[in-house]
């Protein structure tokens, strides 16, 4: 008699533990916000709203505007996903539509250990490896036959030295094509089979079935992929601060050095010695996640479509 | 969803008159071209995972010795290993591991389990997926504000709550969907036998996910062995041995970093094993796991 009784109340017991654990994920993002705020009011307080709009980011002073460094971080981000979105495209185009199985799964075991890969080795190799051999190349070249052009040339007009916002794009580019790919794949398989075989039964060349058919069909997925992707671009941060040369001034160049939110806090937040000076990193920070928050609420609800299009 | 597809008659006197032929080979070669692009940015992918090995191995190979696990960091000029680097990535990403998997198995469990259509389950499976993909740098500012400011000083504890704080959502994650994949039958047939529910979820539902769950620790364990940002301003760094969780604590990724971006080329030679170390670390995890999944789903035929 007593262990019946016993058990419905463990079960309770077992049923409010789990419910509690998963109300705390609720508490935890809430708890991270509610920081981030109360971590914001000084500086706030201090200079208002000309933190956002005010581009002389100086400890020295105590003075904190934030304008070039939340630009930046929308180039760098934006950049990464021009370039990465047709590779990952084309990857997952490769994987699912072109390549036999044989093939497909080596290539995709690859591009799932590319996506395993820290930010960090990232960010050292792009600094040691790729900047002073790519990055250097790219910029010296730019320099030669970009930056001469009148109306557009200052953006191309760069020191050599292989880092700055566009090297960290194309890292950020790297990084952000083999989780794209993934998220790609997964979503072009679902096509079925019965649509593509009758785009190519009426005369359908490959890339007229992949352009009119599988596409149209995964464009709420692949849209929730791309918005994904941008929201780990947006804040990368190890992979940024090796190679981006972290100077808070806005250049009108893109090949020169820059800052990104997650880069400036990453590289100053242990060092600074003025509450002020703490206080405007957090609020680069809480900027950074009212931004990811947006773009990543915005990718899921477009995967949320595509989970109920999939049940119907 | 409108699907316009050009259609191609295929009887003789259309087939060769001059311009069908023409807009054919036309669409041909653009799909070519296009088809061609996609075996390129594929080789190109291949490449920069080839690129970046290489380089890790070329760099990182040489400065591997046994020293590496024998001594402490050293300063500059002078030689030394990674061990207490080593040390305190394992104490930390342990503690991380033993917070993390068991919170994050137990929200899988109520949203696969006692409230998978509860519509509270929605709004926590949204924002933890958002958590799942928020910058890991804001996880080390809040988690900086809520154990480092308080207790005055950084320390292993601080690191090891970030990295735990990262672990949660993917394993909250992956436990919801390998437990959704569990047959109800199976909960059906234990239940008709008069099981209660928790004893169901423990024993037949995590047995039946056994692989699918352990497949998701390794996946969180090997995704937060390779953060860096969060540990910046928590766990900070330690020149010197200390497995003392309450102080500053060295570790692999933060050595990396303050090593890598050094003017000393003894520095950046240990910076370069670390890397090697720890990327060899991520990969054998997340191959490990990917076995794992597929010896699973070879044993369900």
């Amino acid at each position: 008699m007593s262990v019946k009784q016993f058990r419905p109340g463990f079960d309770r017991g077992f049923h409010n533990l789990t419910f509690g654990l998963a109300m705390s994920v609720l508490v935890l993002l809430a708890a991270i916000l509610a920081f981030l705020v109360v971590g914001s009011i000084p500086v706030l307080q201090n200079q208002g709203l000309s933190f956002f709009i005010s581009s002389d980011w100086n400890p020295v002073t105590d003075v904190y505007g934030a304008l070039p460094a939340i630009i930046q971080t929308l180039i760098t981000a934006v950049i990464a996903l021009v370039i990465g979105v047709p590779v990952s495209f084309g990857i997952a185009v490769f994987l699912t539509e072109l390549s036999p199985g044989w093939i497909a799964r080596p290539v995709g075991v690859a591009i799932e250990l590319l996506a395993a890969i820290p930010s960090i080795i990232y960010g050292m190799w792009g600094l040691f490896v790729f900047a002073p051999t790519f990055g250097a190349a790219l910029q010296r070249w730019t320099m030669a036959n970009l930056a001469p052009i009148p109306v557009i040339g200052p953006l191309f007009a760069s020191p050599p030295m292989g880092i700055g916002i566009f090297t960290a794009s194309i890292i950020l580019a790297i990084m952000i094509v083999p989780f794209i790919t993934a998220m790609m794949r997964d979503v072009f398989t679902t096509v079925p089979a019965v649509l593509k075989e009758s785009a190519y039964g009426l005369g359908c060349t490959r890339w007229e079935v992949i352009y009119r058919v599988v596409l149209p069909y995964c464009r709420a997925g692949t849209v929730g992929a791309v918005m994904l992707g941008l929201g780990r671009a947006l804040g990368e941060t190890m992979a940024v601060t090796f190679v981006i040369g972290n100077s808070h001034r806005l250049s009108a160049s893109i090949m020169g050095p820059g800052a990104t939110i997650s880069s400036s806090i990453a590289n100053e937040f242990v060092e600074a010695d003025s509450p002020l000076h703490t206080s405007a990193l957090v609020t680069l920070g809480l900027t950074l996640f009212v931004i990811t928050f947006i773009v990543l609420a915005i990718a899921r609800l477009f995967l949320l479509r595509l989970k109920k299009q999939a049940g119907h | 969803m409108s699907v316009q597809i050009p259609v191609r008659r295929t009887t003789e006197r259309q087939v060769s008159s001059p311009y069908q032929r023409r807009m054919y080979m036309r669409r041909r070669l653009t799909s070519m071209f296009h088809m061609t692009m996609a075996h390129l940015v594929t080789a190109l992918g291949i490449a920069m995972l080839a690129w970046i090995l290489w380089s890790l191995f070329g760099e990182g190979l040489s400065a591997v010795s046994l020293k590496l696990f024998t001594e402490m960091t050293p300063p500059p000029g002078s030689d030394g290993g990674l061990l207490n680097a080593i040390v305190g990535s394992l104490m930390m990403v342990g503690i991380a591991t033993v917070l993390g998997i068991p919170i994050g198995l137990l929200v899988g469990t109520y949203l696969a389990e006692y409230g998978r259509y509860a519509k509270i389950s929605a709004v926590v499976r949204f924002i933890n997926d958002i958590l799942l993909s928020a910058p890991s740098i804001l996880i080390g500012l809040f988690v900086y504000e809520l154990v480092v400011v308080p207790m005055g000083h950084f320390s292993g504890y601080a690191g090891a709550i970030a990295l735990a704080v990262i672990a949660l959502p993917v394993v909250v994650r992956t436990s919801e969907d390998m437990l959704l994949l569990v047959p109800d039958s199976l909960r059906e047939a234990a239940a008709a036998l008069g099981i209660p529910r928790w004893r169901v979820i423990l024993q037949v539902s995590y047995r039946a996910a056994g692989p699918g769950l352990l497949t998701g620790a390794l996946l969180a364990v090997a995704r937060i062995s390779g953060e860096t940002a969060p540990l910046l301003f928590t766990s900070l760094n330690n020149q010197f041995w200390s497995a003392n969780l309450n102080h500053p604590m060295a570790n692999l990724p933060v050595v990396i970093f303050n090593f890598a971006m050094s003017p000393y080329e003894d520095w950046r030679a240990l910076a370069w094993a670390g890397a090697l170390l720890i990327t060899l670390a991520v990969l054998g995890l997340t191959i490990a796991a990917r076995i794992l999944l597929a010896a699973k789903s070879r044993m369900k035929g």
